[in-house]
């Protein structure tokens, strides 16, 4: 059972979280956007063996915020509130 | 020296004190260079390469694996076989694969211990009931041999079912396949590499890929922990390590990597003959020859690459479990443990080039790669043979992202998402 | 009788507190204290069991959880198949049987198996059973298989406790290392959570000799438990760590003497302290599984802890200094016993009253259901009626390998011991390579100095000093006969080289090819010695081979104690309506809906049929009353929210007018639609999200998402008031009069209150929203109250229905009065390849300019399909039954059947007398009065296409 940190509500075990997806994968708007950039958007994934940077929400307080954590070690390396204006 | 595995031989290596049978596959050092390299030794990666020699004549065939051949997802899974599918492009792909299992152990001369007991997913509700008939129909149009069952019917096939009135998951019915059923995953690696090696492939173990080679835009080999090895037709059938191998090649896939765990129970005589699926209580579960309860779940949900099971999710499995099989509540865990799968966004495969000529991909099977080994490697076979698609992998190719053509089979069962 | 209980002596026993039980049927007498191991000992039972593939005989091993032989099954209300005798505390009454044996272990009617051992070595069912098909074989060997049997008539003796839990320090072990440590953590002022697997601390010096401080060793124990309970701090006995899963978090299961359930613990250290001994190992030499045969150290505890003198003449084979002080205390205890050491030099003095035989091996073990004699290696022949093992100790290093800590091989303890530390994870005593005491403790206090400092002073050795003296006994290769490495398994040397001799030299490969150390005591004496001999066979060193992975449990935990109390609706709950009770009383008859518990229809379980088609129709007539609560309510309030639920919407929304509802779908990112529902705009800056009743929680995530991603916090705020209010629904050609009866404080004139209006008046004092829409077809009014002060408005519903023959509908009728009218259910007659276009909402896909959710999805070659499936109604033939939902529409496509699509709702329609349906047909819009094929599990039937709405197409009924 991981422990992870909610900028908000602290450490907290890691049933109450969910995972959200790459941080920065930033959200092309149009509807002529080149199908390939979308398809990028929608489904393309870095997916590291190591650090990844990642967004979670937090569900009890529903808040999304960026966690830092290494995918085969598990150690939590950092976390701060989208805004970055809360880190834990 | 015995080479051919039968009864026979068996009795007369008894007679001998076992002391004649052969290597199941060489393990020869890499040579320079190769017509065709398979890069993974799970199920996929050696079944390509036999695939290559038997089907396509093309034996100067390198398996590279990273540790032990099978000891990735072929070693870790549940061990279903079934074809069990809504879309036609998933039966094809999956009926493939189980006929080429039902004539696997005489075409490998390997006992893969492939066991039709059948298995039943269950229904919980009339609207699951309805789904339920809505894809026995598909199936049944598609040509596969489902069947839709009464409560009556799956109680003759799981007599322990918690059938109380009282049960949080009651059975409505089920979606049953008379010919699935599990096989013995190590034998299915074993067997390919034992077929395979017997038709000149080499298969270096403790072999990792650090790079590629890329000349001219296309790939022409790979640097390995063991010198640098080429051939102008490269497939990868990595599973859960696809992304970190295209991260190497220079490009992204739609993949997140997650735990998988399953876990057994201590033997017991037996008490459960089919697979049986519960989508309520979120488990499946079969009993092994062993005598196992062998059980499985959903996905741990935070993407990992650490082989190893936790805590939370195993409860929430064998709380499921138990709803199922009160009398279960006796038994004991003995072993649980996880492996890392590929899992994609219409969570159905991709075979197909990748966006780095020359190199062809074989992933994103997910929870369900095992029951596909003999039609991934078929088709990644073809692939690396022809440089052409299959008509049965086409559409898996990776150009179903953009074209919006994705085979979702959890859609076809009405979730949206 | 060889084996017997001593008339004195015995620490764990209550000689006043005589019990009995039953094993293979026979009566066996013991004390309270007694293991069902040391019991069956005493009372010299040999063969307690049959091994896994030859049914070989097989007698008690060891003392532990390290037992690989001595697996009985418990019957009665705490069944469990498959249990170890050497931890199972011996109960009066207690049902045992022998597994894997038939009619008993002793008389076991497979016992021929073994005679074909040759033919069946390691993994013989690869290369056989292929011809003509191994499901003609399976059968025979399925029955043969597993173990224990499960009792089919159990019952659940209630659930198991989980405890979570929080300490500085968790020190897994009570021997002399896991004591000291606890204790000297405890005077640094820490907090202790001190565990063991037995039933009383003391670990090895339990057993083996032992001065502290000047005192002996069972002294020491109790003082040192004593300081720690005085301290506060907690110990658990018969408790078994049986993981280290992420961030140190260990699990435990502890076992109860009063037949509770297991309890199992989540604990959450700082740090975690192992001090979890050794096991002793077997020595290799042919035969050396027969019953009789047992672990030196394990016989030494039977004696020192139960009074159990296992045999009278008694030979002792080693290659460590550990059984020098068994064979002596065995031969104090009254035993003729010899010491066969196969060291020349460096050994112990012998033991007074031992027989000495040194640098001897044994070659062979003889006798049939007991051992009755050996033969060393250099042909000398000794008679005995039990024989002892210790061929070196194994650290007990599974949780340190869970931990993904490294092992390092260790030349001088023949043992691989815990290498580079893991963080937060600290090893001590026998499992960290200690003999001494005084290396154990010192060891100990290292560790808590690093924790802080303590008031508690190190204990000191005063006795005599275990030493460590071992010259390694591996077993060799091309050994002659059947030397056991894995006794539960039937794993010999032999399997071993056939599995090198086949390549399947990785260790991993190893152990699944020969199913070394696969079994229920997962290898914990075996996997050692077997990994050497592989080493041994290709040349290499033990660390060059290595170990397999280190998996948790460390030893079987009970099923039940992961659920724990996730039984039934606590294993997966379901959400309740605030009027449950209400509907109850009322006769509903509940289902489960998308996670709420929903009245299905009215008027008993009896003849369903006729009350859901009654509850329809009166509807249509007159007026309905319906609970609606489950309706999302999630409200998105703030300066931006109008552009935000433009954003959200397929739909153009911010165009709506205060006071206005509008119905629209919102889709996912891939364009398929997600959600449908009616969303009200209170004011300018107010809107209330009418989502589908199983989709709430989703829908809320996805504006939470949006909300913070691409909005900002200041933007907007998202409150989901779906379970404050109740929601009340009064439908039909009467709902107006219904309500006028109600004194609501709002006009409910049409003028001021039209369809897709909302406004607000009171009920009793409290507020109440009433939107006029429909799910019927039929004027309607959704009134949503406080849920707290929903009964008296329902109540005062249905009392002023009277007058009109209101009637109460569930789901059910409410199902069949949405498809008349072509009403879609998400997820139902759509699926997740639905785009909103296929369900004939194509305004905004055409000419919306602005951005909103899944938008780019819509032009995708995939969305511009010309044969996609779309919405569609379905007419039977005259006369016929409703289509069954789930059918397929069938064509051929050069000869092959294929499916256009799917019936996805379908009733008999009480309004029309005459069949509905709904479904998804492949260019179905365009194909209006076609009629095609359709199949329902092989039977083809014909439908016509029609426009979904069956029911006032022009929509008449809403202002009726």
């Amino acid at each position: 059972m991981q422990i992870f940190p909610c900028p908000f509500c602290g450490p907290r075990d890691e049933t109450e979280f969910h995972f959200g997806g790459d941080a920065g994968n930033i959200r092309p708007d149009g509807a002529d956007v080149p199908i390939d950039r979308w398809a990028d958007y929608l489904y393309l994934r870095t997916n590291p063996k190591g650090t990844a940077r990642e967004i979670w929400v937090h569900m009890n307080c529903g808040e999304f915020f960026v966690m830092e954590r290494d995918t085969v070690s598990h150690k939590v390396l950092s976390s701060a509130a989208l805004g970055g204006e809360h880190a834990a | 020296m015995t080479r051919r595995y039968s009864a026979l031989s068996l009795f007369k290596e008894g007679l001998a004190g076992q002391t004649g049978w052969q290597p199941a596959w060489r393990s020869p050092e890499p040579k320079p260079s190769y017509d065709a390299i398979v890069i993974g030794g799970g199920g996929h990666g050696l079944a390509t390469a036999y695939y290559l020699a038997k089907n396509h004549n093309i034996t100067r065939v390198a398996v590279l694996e990273k540790g032990w051949i099978g000891g990735g997802n072929t070693g870790r899974n549940t061990t279903v076989v079934r074809s069990n599918y809504y879309y036609p492009e998933s039966v094809e792909l999956y009926g493939l694969a189980h006929r080429l299992y039902e004539g696997l152990a005489k075409d490998l001369n390997y006992n893969v211990m492939l066991s039709q007991r059948g298995m039943v997913n269950l229904c919980h509700s009339t609207a699951e009931m309805e789904i339920g008939a809505r894809t026995v129909n598909a199936m049944q149009i598609n040509g596969v041999d489902a069947e839709l069952f009464s409560p009556e019917d799956v109680r003759r096939v799981a007599p322990i079912y918690n059938f109380s009135p009282d049960a949080r998951f009651p059975v409505f019915g089920g979606i049953w396949q008379g010919r699935a059923g599990t096989a013995r995953h190590d034998a299915v690696a074993w067997g390919y590499a034992r077929a395979a090696s017997r038709l000149g492939v080499d298969i270096i173990q403790n072999c990792e890929i650090t790079d590629f080679i890329i000349e001219g835009g296309r790939c022409r080999g790979v640097q390995t922990s063991r010198g640098a090895i080429r051939a102008d037709r490269i497939g990868m059938a990595v599973a859960g390590h696809s992304s970190v191998l295209a991260a190497k090649a220079g490009f992204r896939l739609p993949i997140n990597s997650y735990a998988l765990q399953a876990c057994v129970s201590e033997p017991v005589k037996p008490i459960l003959d089919t697979v049986v699926l519960s989508p309520g209580c979120g488990v499946y579960v079969s009993q092994s020859d062993k005598g196992e309860i062998v059980i499985g779940g959903g996905l741990d949900r935070i993407p990992s690459y650490a082989q190893r099971g936790n805590l939370p999710t195993l409860e929430t499995v064998i709380a499921g479990l138990l709803e199922m099989f009160p009398i279960f509540g006796q038994l004991k865990l003995m072993r649980q443990w996880a492996g890392i799968v590929d899992v994609v966004p219409d969570s159905s495969p991709i075979i197909g080039e990748s966006p780095l000529p020359g190199l062809f991909l074989n992933c994103g099977w997910g929870t369900g790669g095992f029951k596909a080994i003999p039609a991934g490697g078929t088709l990644l076979a073809q692939l690396l043979a022809s440089g052409k698609h299959n008509d049965i992998s086409r559409p898996f190719d990776l150009d179903r992202f953009a074209s919006g053509r994705l085979i979702d089979e959890a859609a076809g069962s009405g979730i949206a998402h | 009788m060889t084996a017997s209980r001593l008339a004195t002596g015995g620490s764990a026993i209550d000689r006043t507190r005589p019990i009995r039980f039953s094993f293979d049927g026979a009566t066996v007498h013991g004390f309270a204290g007694d293991t069902i191991a040391s019991a069956l000992l005493a009372g010299d039972v040999a063969v307690v069991g049959r091994s896994f593939k030859y049914h070989r005989p097989r007698g008690i091993w060891g003392a532990g959880v390290e037992e690989p032989n001595a697996l009985i099954d418990i019957g009665g209300p705490r069944a469990t198949p498959n249990t170890r005798a050497t931890t199972e505390p011996a109960r009066d009454g207690l049902v045992a049987r022998s597994v894997n044996a038939t009619p008993s272990a002793l008389a076991d009617r497979n016992a021929f198996l073994d005679r074909f051992a040759r033919f069946i070595p390691a993994a013989f069912y690869y290369k056989t059973f292929m011809w003509p098909d191994w499901h003609r074989f399976e059968p025979r060997i399925r029955a043969m298989a597993g173990l224990g049997k499960v009792d089919a008539d159990w019952t659940s003796p209630g659930t198991a406790d989980q405890i979570n839990h929080h300490c500085d320090v968790l020190v897994v072990g009570a021997g002399p290392a896991g004591l000291a440590a606890a204790r000297l953590a405890s005077g640094a002022g820490l907090t202790v959570t001190l565990v063991d697997d037995q039933q009383s601390p003391g670990g090895s010096l339990g057993h083996r000799a032992g001065e502290i401080d000047g005192k002996p060793a069972a002294a020491w124990i109790a003082e040192t438990i004593a300081a720690l309970a005085s301290a506060g701090q907690l110990i658990l006995p018969s408790t078994t760590a049986f993981g280290v899963y992420d961030h140190n978090l260990v699990g435990l299961n502890q076992r109860h003497p009063d037949g509770r359930p297991d309890t199992l613990w989540r604990v959450r250290p700082r740090q975690i302290v192992l001090a979890t001994g050794a096991i002793e190992r077997p020595l290799p030499f042919a035969n050396n599984d027969l019953p009789g045969i047992m672990s030196a150290d394990a016989a030494l505890a039977y004696l020192r802890r139960h009074a159990v003198l296992v045999g009278r003449r008694i030979v002792v084979a080693t290659n460590n200094d550990s059984a020098y002080e068994t064979a002596g205390a065995l031969a104090e205890a009254g035993a003729e016993v010899t010491l066969v050491d196969l060291r020349r030099d460096g050994t112990p003095n012998a033991p007074a009253n031992v027989r000495l035989v040194k640098r001897r091996a044994l070659a062979s073990a003889s006798g049939r259901l007991r051992v009755d004699g050996v033969t060393l290696d250099d042909g000398t022949r000794l008679d005995t009626d039990c024989l002892l093992i210790s061929g070196g100790w194994t650290p007990t290093i599974h949780l340190f390998g869970q931990a993904k800590g490294k092992l390092a091989w260790s030349e001088e303890r023949a043992a691989f011991l815990p290498g580079d530390p893991v963080d937060g994870i600290a090893v001590v005593g026998a499992a960290a390579g200690a003999v001494a005491l005084s290396d154990v403790f010192a060891g100990a206090g290292t560790v808590v100095a690093s924790l802080g400092q303590t008031k508690a002073a190190l204990p000191r050795s005063t006795g005599p000093e275990a030493t460590g003296g071992i010259l390694p006994a591996w077993p060799i290769p091309g050994s002659k006969g059947r030397i056991w490495i894995d006794y539960q398994n039937d794993v010999t040397v032999k399997d071993v080289e056939l599995a090198a001799r086949e390549n399947f030299v990785s260790v991993e490969h190893l152990k699944r090819y020969t199913t070394l150390g696969m079994a229920t005591d997962q290898g914990k004496t075996s996997n050692l010695p077997g990994l050497a001999l592989m080493a041994g066979i290709t040349g290499r060193t033990v660390p060059e081979v290595g170990t397999t992975t280190y998996r948790p449990p460390f030893t079987p935990v009970p099923l039940a104690s992961f659920a724990g109390a996730r039984v039934g609706e606590l294993m997966a709950p379901v959400r309740r309506l605030p009027l449950e009770n209400v509907h109850r009383a009322n006769g509903a008859v509940f289902q489960e809906y998308g996670g709420w518990l929903r009245p299905a229809h009215y008027g008993g379980s009896a003849d369903a049929e006729r009350s859901i088609a009654d509850e329809t129709l009166r509807a249509r007539q007159s007026v309905a009353l319906f609970d609606g609560s489950t309706l999302g309510k999630v409200e998105v309030i703030g300066p931006q929210a109008a552009a935000f639920v433009d954003f959200l919407y397929y739909n153009t929304m911010s165009t709506l007018k205060p006071g206005r509802c509008r119905y629209g779908f919102m889709l996912s990112e891939n364009g398929v639609v997600f959600d449908d529902g009616v969303l009200v705009r209170l004011d300018e800056h107010r809107f209330v999200v009418s989502c589908s009743s199983s989709h709430v929680a989703a829908v809320h995530a996805r504006l939470e998402e949006w909300r913070q991603d691409r909005f900002g916090r200041g933007a907007v705020y998202i409150h989901n008031a779906t379970s404050d209010m109740a929601t009340l629904t009064v439908s039909g050609p009467n709902a107006r009069k219904l309500l006028e009866a109600l004194d609501l404080s709002l006009s409910l004139d049409d003028a001021d209150l039209p369809h897709m209006a909302v406004g607000h008046g009171t009920y009793a004092g409290d507020e109440v929203r009433i939107a006029r829409v429909s799910f019927t077809g039929d004027r309607s009014y959704e009134i949503s109250i406080r849920a707290d002060r929903a009964e008296p408005l329902w109540t005062r519903l249905r009392q002023a229905g009277q007058a009109f023959d209101a009637v109460v509908i569930g789901l059910e009728a409410l199902m069949i009065l949405r498809a008349e009218k072509g009403f879609i259910v998400i997820g139902k007659d759509t699926d997740g390849t639905t785009l909103p276009h296929d369900l004939g909402v194509d305004g905004p896909r055409a000419k919306r300019q602005t951005e909103f959710v899944g938008r780019r999805s819509l032009f995708t070659e995939e969305a511009s399909r010309d044969n996609r499936m779309q919405l569609v109604g379905l007419a039977v033939p005259q006369g016929e039954a409703p289509l069954p939902t789930g059918a397929h529409g069938i064509k051929r496509i050069d000869g092959r059947l294929r499916s256009q699509g799917f019936v996805t709702s379908s009733y008999q329609s009480p309004t029309l007398g005459r069949p509905v349906a709904l479904g998804l047909i492949e260019r179905g819009a365009a194909r209006h009065g076609e009629t095609i094929d359709i199949q329902h599990l092989g039977k083809i039937s014909k439908a016509t296409i029609t426009a979904p709405c069956a029911v006032d197409p022009a929509g008449d009924r809403l202002h009726a």
